[in-house]
């Protein structure tokens, strides 16, 4: 138990099938009640679909995990209705400060642009991230969340999975017409498709230690290059909320996580960190080794992997939850479009293709940063040693210091699901980016613009006169200028580049398809169709 | 290749004296240290990431 927080215990509920002995058919299954299979259970119940969730457990995320979240995810979960206790809860940070020995080096300001809805960054312990989830996925009558119930193996048909599931009243048969995996970076259900996972270790390990204090630090994230308290090595603190902070110091290869996990040598190390007088209370401390790793393919058959059971990165960024729940903002449109029969199954391999290449992207990100902070040779140590000790004098350095670069969404440039454009663009919104939020109004009350995107795919018209644009399951709600909101302050003109006119294809998980300057029914049909059959062609 | 692949040095052999006599009462880890500091203020100078992985791709064949 900790100090401040009771995990909750929640009930095993015997599963109907179990009870009667006749396995049943669901559509989805997913395996894991982490953040991410949570967020799934949301996402597809929000897009109409029925969800069975199972785990293997029966709390909350136990143990010193994720801390930050970012703006994307948070707009996820605003959609998803979930974010207001996050963002309440939560606390909201911007600056970054790095010393080397102890002396500052850099600073970086995540600079969050006005006009958003969503803070850039907020930091929340995983279990209360999940709790509300969970609080969420009850209260849903779509999602049935079964706890105490774990996969243990599972056998693939062209149409469906058979799992056996273990529970605490023995092993039963379930089936399910799509399973989404999302049971951990040690994903059974991986091990059970033989799906490869691979990548590299860091040979380093890292103590994180949650402490209860009551002290006046900044609100900040401060990274240390070998700091005066701890030589050689790295160090980090980064306050939570109920005042949690999250101290994380480097080891090094050889120590002993088990010598180094005991509480008389965790202590001193503190008060080296904040000074002897400060009064604390350690939480939760536990020994880490990391991790950059992908899943071959996110899609085997019926089989989806996302979160942690498809990538592990290490945690300098930020990137695991944060990216995980973008996976399922790609794959529950999709899926749902997919069942309703609405699209071909081939629509699902571009959930590999679009969120593969964010994964990567995180990967590359997170190994940068781990080789930063453990240079893997002597040489990029010196290189490493001569980046801190220049950016103490000369500004030039500082760019190159690397603590984590955060998670910041990835672009899908290369989508096969992108319609390239023919016109003239400025800004950033080139197809396969996520929508960038403004601030509107309606009927003179200020508004959102991510709040007022559709369901399913929008088109978004800016000082263009619409049309009827029709089709089939996929017809558009149109979102129009001067009809159903106006630019109060201008940014949406600013940021997607409205210039004489502009329309915009929005797909549902709010990302751009397509965008034209003039308002033409054929070419955005097409582009509809381009965006929902997963093929060029 | 766009780096420049012919002397463009000013006063070659004073350079090298420079270069040399800087490091003279160095240790080797010391002047690696510095020779690592002095690539990352060149490069800085140089800017381009094109031309910096044409050196680094020199260099290493
Ligand atoms: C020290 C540290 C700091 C971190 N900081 C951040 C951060 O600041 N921001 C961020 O975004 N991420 C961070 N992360 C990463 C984040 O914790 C993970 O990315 C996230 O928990 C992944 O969620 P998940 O749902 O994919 O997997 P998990 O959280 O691992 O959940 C998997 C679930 O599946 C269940 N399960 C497993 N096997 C089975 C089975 N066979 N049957 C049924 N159920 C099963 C498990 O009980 C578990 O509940 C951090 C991680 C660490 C270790």
């Amino acid at each position: 138990m900790l100090a401040t927080y009771d995990f909750p215990e929640f009930a095993y509920v015997p599963s109907p099938e179990q009870v009667t002995g006749q396995a049943v058919r669901h559509p989805v299954v997913v395996v894991g009640a982490g953040p991410i299979g949570l967020t799934a259970a949301l996402d597809f119940a929000a897009r109409g679909l029925r969800v069975v969730v199972l785990d293997d457990n029966n709390t909350v995320s136990v143990g010193s995990r994720a801390v930050c979240y970012a703006k994307r995810p948070l707009e996820i979960w605003d959609r998803l209705g979930v974010a207001r206790p996050m963002l309440d809860k939560g606390i909201e940070w911007k600056l970054g400060r790095v010393f080397m020995r102890d002396q500052q080096v850099y600073t970086f300001d995540l600079l969050p642009e006005d006009g958003h809805k969503i803070p850039a960054f907020i930091n929340l312990q995983q279990y209360y991230l999940e709790e509300y989830m969970v609080d969420a996925c009850t209260a849903n009558p779509l999602i049935d969340l079964r706890w105490k119930h774990k996969v243990v193996s599972l056998k693939r048909h062209d149409d469906h999975v058979a799992l056996a599931v273990e529970t605490p009243d023995g092993i039963f048969e379930m089936q399910a017409d799509w399973l989404i995996a999302c049971d951990g970076a040690n994903s059974d259900i991986r091990r059970m498709v033989g799906a490869a996972f691979t990548g590299q270790f860091f040979q380093d390990r890292f103590l994180i230690a949650d402490i209860v204090m009551k002290a006046d630090f900044p609100t900040e994230r401060w990274f240390w290059f070998d700091p005066d308290f701890h030589r050689g090595q790295s160090a980090l603190l980064h306050k939570q909320s109920d005042d949690v902070w999250r101290l994380d110091f480097q080891l090094g290869w050889d120590a002993d996580p088990e010598e180094e996990k005991k509480p008389e040598n965790i202590i001193p190390r503190v008060r080296a960190m904040l000074g002897e007088e400060v009064e604390f209370e350690l939480e939760w401390a536990s020994v880490y080794q990391f991790a950059c790793r992908r899943v071959d393919r996110f899609r085997h058959g019926r089989v989806l992997f996302a979160g942690d059971a498809a990538h592990q990165v290490s945690p300098f960024g930020a990137r695991g939850a944060n990216t995980g729940v973008q996976d399922i903002d790609n794959l529950g449109w999709k899926l749902a479009a997919v069942i309703r029969g609405d699209a071909p199954e081939a629509l699902l391999d571009t959930y590999h293709d679009e969120r593969a290449f964010a994964a990567d992207d995180n990967l590359l990100n997170s190994t940068r940063s781990t080789d930063f902070i453990t240079p893997k040779n002597g040489a990029s140590r010196t290189y490493r040693d001569a980046v801190l000790h220049l950016s103490r004098t000369c500004e030039f350095a500082r760019p190159l210091v690397n603590s984590g670069r955060l998670s910041t969404p990835t672009p899908y440039v290369a989508s096969p699901l992108n319609t390239p454009d023919a016109d003239t663009w400025q800004g950033r919104m080139t197809p396969g980016t996520c929508a960038a939020d403004a601030p509107i109004a309606e009927d003179g009350r200020p508004g959102w613009l991510l709040d007022r995107l559709g369901e399913g795919f929008t088109l978004l018209v800016l000082g263009l006169d619409p049309a009827p644009v029709e089709a089939g399951a996929f017809t558009p709600l149109q979102l129009v200028e001067g009809r159903d909101f106006t630019d109060a302050q201008g940014l949406v003109a600013e940021r997607y580049d409205r210039g004489q006119g502009a329309v915009y294809l929005i797909r549902p998980d709010q990302h751009v398809a397509a965008r034209w300057r003039r308002f033409d029914p054929d070419a955005i049909r097409a582009a509809i169709a381009r965006a929902t059959t997963g093929d060029a062609a | 290749m766009s780096l420049i692949l012919t002397p463009n040095i000013e006063s070659p052999d004073t350079f090298y004296e420079r270069l040399t006599d800087a490091q003279r009462d160095m240790t080797d880890a010391e002047a690696a240290a510095m020779n690592t500091r002095l690539v990352l203020i060149l490069a800085n100078q140089i800017g381009r990431l094109d031309l910096l992985s044409e050196a680094i791709d020199l260099a290493r064949a």
